[in-house]
């Protein structure tokens, strides 16, 4: 990657000089009256804001520029910056802005940006904190990181070459992170004569790119950071633009807080204050809404309400709290509520749940694995949670949905989440603080994704499934007899599926309601883009019990016949079904007996390394331990096994 | 009714720092503040009085001395942990007393065996897993990267290639056994952030800070206030009584004075925004070159 390309045709643009920033100078009221400056610029307000372009978009010059333009560069610093800006800088003997915002020295020596840096300045009007990340897509993971937390984002295009793939990744970023107030900067219009039609035709391709991803409205200003045309003041080279300037924008944009003011109360429970036993306090910070004295509360996900006694401070009690304060809370009942609770207003609670969708950013070298736990970090709650794999996987260059098994790093894709722990929460696209959520690998503790719910797959919290007239027992009841998954486990060739097929035949006999999933057959259907993996298995086996668990719920007596090797995945299964419904069936052949069979001839390839992971000669079988029905197949034969299975469930069951 | 809502970009930091404050406090086992007694120090042991009220802040505060500071600084040490409600632990590296380090005959080994390995053993004698730091990230260009918590490996160098990604207020604390975390609330805040709400809030501060009649000597360019009697006096030397004050504070031979009628803090602010050099151009530490900091860092100096 080369850095010589940057900022180009920079000789064609005059640099502001060092006069014209004394120029800018302070205010003369922090000379005449700094009491006066002072008490204006205590209540100015805070805007964070992300810069988004590639390395040719001139973004390092542009916010070198408002900095410059803001006063925030001090002459020793202004001294090193035209030292440097002779020995590597890119613009001959001319400040090269860009320098004052490349932080660290590999990255200086490389000449472009490889992390998420933070700068500051401020006007009369606000303080700014600008996050600058670098644009290539295999930093997906810190522009996500920057616009985390944005209010607004500023999208650099270079007019000369308009629309372009990275424009349309960076505006999805933008919007996937919920950003609403979007600019879209036409950089280097000094480059292309100042040209309105320029400007127009890229705005025009950016519309309609804008409304394919949902994204409902920003604004488009023609720019030159370099030259400082329409920064801080309206361009003379582009009389047919009339505004706003960029820094019109930045300083009247609205502020997140104030949108999440006027939604219902919530705050995240960090820590409970407890100095003495006659003092119990709730700190955190307020997401959303606010909060006064005696405002009924609900505590999730225990549900307990009470109303609130005090908002306590160093500075004296409160009044009323907003969105956006850290705060300490009393309430006039003792009720049970600590670290990752969520405080709410009585009437409206969130939500409480423990499987969600989400969309998932993928941050670590090592892939994602599905039904891997990880620990999740949301709000101040920190969970166990496992992934299915992606619904599917976003292409951030096309936007098209493709298929996929994992994410990689820098990888975007839609997936579901469980979580061993039901926690409170709220979409993300309502409220970030609710609904935004890391992921913590357990082993090396490095956050290894980011991710954003949409909305709960099931409530934990009183409702459980949908609430169906016709339910598990009235399908039962009609069948007259009681559903049973028979899980019949052993190794291949050991005589599962001609047992489990007789079983069959005899309980069909009786007129009994029943259905065999057998492994081959189920791999040439609803698993056939399964392979013999361990993640694989799992998944084969993770499907088999939800499918089975279906066909229990509508009242069948199901047979399984799976090797089904590992003790966990069968106890996964077992764990899906109400206690004595699952029925473990050991259908035990010793190997040499089950080898001497070979009806497939598997153990023949297998034996002579054609077949990889096959159970019992490279892959262990874990015999169960306390099977409901052990089968020794070297005692008995098919026909009295099967007379044995199925007497030994309907006596037990009718 | 908007306006008294919305808070002001003090009010937005002040809620930012305290929630940091306390997730340490929920996630770490054995806490620690680092304090050394400047403006920053100052402004953040506030705000942690404020993120644990009514009770005191729940750790420490340690300050890693060098023996050099100047006298005023230790004036205010046990005062500001007193008043706070805090215990206050103060380690000096028995290497750098034994050997008689100091900045006029050691130079750089000053720095490093006082304040960075004096660090480094601190931190390993009390069993801190994570320490609260006042740097800023506008203070300069390689801390504009520095994350809110900043992991350190367990023999505490600080990895910039291997750092965690902080998205919205999420801060992962998680760490194995022997590694620790230092962790700066101040990270968004500017020098003038810092004196306005040392301004708002009536936050006591060493005065060295506002301008005095004191005893100076100039050296290679810079006012060095004579504190003590350990500072020797070339030949015929005499120090000059002169109206200074100091825009950071470190080592006094080491620490740069401007020359100022500024006394009172808006005065001060006045003046810092009048002025057209930034903060650390007062300390010798890192004037070589502008990555000096970054290698300081690597090493494990805060």
């Amino acid at each position: 990657m080369t850095s010589t390309s940057k900022t180009t045709g920079a000789d064609a643009a005059s640099i502001a000089s060092v006069d014209a920033a004394k120029a800018y100078a302070a205010e003369s009221l922090i000379a005449e009256d700094i009491d006066a400056y002072l008490e204006k610029h205590q209540h100015k307000s805070l805007l964070r804001f992300i810069t988004c372009g590639s390395v040719d978009d001139g973004k390092s010059t542009l916010i070198g520029r408002l900095l410059y333009d803001s006063k925030m560069i001090f002459e020793d610093q202004l001294s090193a910056l035209e030292k440097d800006s002779k020995s590597s800088g890119t613009q001959g003997q001319n400040i090269d802005f860009a320098l004052l915002v490349d932080g660290l020295a590999a990255e200086r020596e490389q000449g472009i940006t490889i992390d998420v840096a933070y700068r500051f300045f401020a006007t009369e009007k606000r303080k700014f904190i600008v996050a600058d990340t670098p644009g290539h897509e295999q930093y997906t993971r810190n522009m996500v990181t920057g616009a985390s937390n944005a209010d607004l984002a500023v999208i650099l295009v270079d007019a000369r070459q308009g629309i372009l793939t990275q424009t349309r990744r960076h505006s999805y970023l933008v919007h996937l992170l919920g950003i609403k107030n979007v600019v879209l900067a036409v950089n280097k219009m000094d480059l292309v004569g100042y040209g309105k039609d320029w400007f127009d035709e890229i705005v025009e391709n950016y519309k309609e790119f804008a409304q394919s991803i949902g994204m409902e409205n920003f604004t488009a200003i023609p720019i030159s950071g370099l030259a400082g045309d329409n920064i801080t003041s309206l361009s003379a080279g582009m009389s047919w633009y009339k505004g706003p300037t960029l820094m019109e924008m930045l300083e009247s944009a609205p502020i997140n807080d104030s949108r999440m003011l006027d939604r219902d109360f919530r705050l995240n429970v960090q820590w409970v204050n407890r100095p003495n036993l006659d003092f119990r306090g709730f700190s955190g910070n307020i997401t959303s809404g606010k909060v006064k004295p005696g405002d009924d509360i609900r505590v999730l996900p225990s549900g307990k309400t009470s109303t609130v006694k005090s908002i306590v401070t160093m500075d004296g009690d409160l009044e009323e709290a907003v969105a956006g304060q850290s705060v300490t809370l009393t309430f006039n009942d003792e009720i049970d509520c600590s670290r990752g609770a969520v405080i709410t207003n009585a009437s409206s609670p969130v939500e409480v749940a423990d499987h969600f969708e989400t969309t998932l950013v993928w941050m670590a070298e090592e892939e994602m694995l599905p039904g891997r736990p990880y620990i999740m970090k949301i709000g101040s709650n920190m969970v166990s949670a496992t992934i299915t794999e992606p619904k599917f996987e976003v292409n951030v260059n096309t936007m098209a949905h493709e298929p996929s098994r994992t994410l990689k790093l820098n990888a975007i894709g839609v997936c579901n989440i469980n979580t061993d722990r039901a926690v409170p929460f709220e979409a993300y696209n309502d409220n970030p603080d609710m609904g935004g959520f890391i992921l913590i690998d357990r082993i090396t503790n490095a956050t290894v994704g980011a991710g954003m719910i949409h909305f709960a797959l099931r409530r934990s919290q009183n409702v459980h499934w949908q609430a169906v007239d016709i339910d598990r027992e009235a399908h039962a009841a009609q069948k007259n007899q009681k559903p049973r998954l028979l899980w019949f486990t052993g190794l291949s060739g050991s005589g599962k599926s001609t047992i489990a097929n007789l079983v069959e035949k005899k309980l069909f006999a009786l007129g009994k309601h029943s259905f065999l999933l057998d492994g081959d057959n189920v791999r040439h259907g609803l698993n056939k883009d399964l392979g013999f993996t361990d993640v694989d298995r799992v998944e084969n086996i993770r499907r088999i019990s939800e499918v089975a668990k279906l066909m229990t719920d509508a009242g069948l007596i199901v047979l399984t016949a799976f090797i089904s090797p590992f003790r966990a995945e069968r106890r996964m299964a077992r764990e899906l079904f109400p206690d004595g419904e699952f029925i473990e069936v050991f259908i035990d052949t010793p190997l040499d007996v089950a080898e001497s069979r070979d009806v497939k001839g598997l153990y023949k390839k297998a034996r002579d390394g054609k077949l990889k992971n096959f159970t019992g000669i490279d892959s262990p079988y874990e015999a169960p331990q306390e099977p409901e029905i052990h089968i020794d197949t070297t005692e008995m034969d098919a026909e009295a096994a099967a007379e044995r299975i199925v007497s030994a469930i309907l006596n037990e069951s009718d | 009714m908007i306006s008294s809502n919305r808070l002001t970009h003090l009010q937005r930091l002040e809620a930012e720092s305290i929630h940091i404050m306390r997730e340490v406090v929920a996630e770490t086992e054995n806490p620690v503040m680092l304090y050394s007694v400047g403006k920053d120090s100052a402004c953040m042991l506030h705000l942690a009085k404020k993120a644990f009220y009514p009770s005191p802040p729940p750790f420490p505060l340690l300050h890693v001395d060098t023996t050099w500071k100047f006298k005023a600084m230790y004036e205010l040490r046990q005062k500001a942990a007193e008043d706070a409600g805090m215990d206050l632990l103060v380690y000096q590296n028995p290497e750098a007393i034994e050997k008689g380090i100091n900045p006029f005959d050691h130079g750089a080994l000053h720095t490093d065996m006082w304040k960075t390995d004096g660090l480094k053993q601190a931190l390993d004698k009390y069993g801190f897993d994570a320490a609260f730091g006042g740097a800023r990230r506008d203070e300069e260009k390689s801390r504009a990267k520095e994350r809110v918590f900043s992991f350190r490996s367990s023999n505490h160098r600080w990895d910039p290639k291997n750092q965690r990604p902080e998205l919205w207020k999420l801060y992962n604390a998680r760490k194995a056994k022997g590694e620790s975390i230092r962790v700066f609330p101040l990270s968004n805040w500017t020098e003038l952030d810092i004196w306005q709400y040392i301004h708002l809030e009536n936050i006591e501060i060493v005065p060295l800070y506002k301008s005095a009649m004191r005893p100076t000597v100039e050296r290679d360019g810079m006012l060095i206030m004579v504190d003590d009697d350990r500072f020797p006096l070339k030949e015929g030397e005499e120090p000059v009584m002169r109206s200074i004050r100091f825009r950071t504070l470190g080592c006094y031979p080491l620490t740069g004075a401007v020359e100022s009628e500024a006394a009172t803090l808006p005065e001060i602010i006045q003046e810092m925004l009048l002025t057209t050099t930034s903060e650390r151009q007062g300390r010798a530490i890192d004037h070589d070159q502008s990555a000096s900091m970054e290698k300081k860092k690597q090493e494990g100096y805060f």
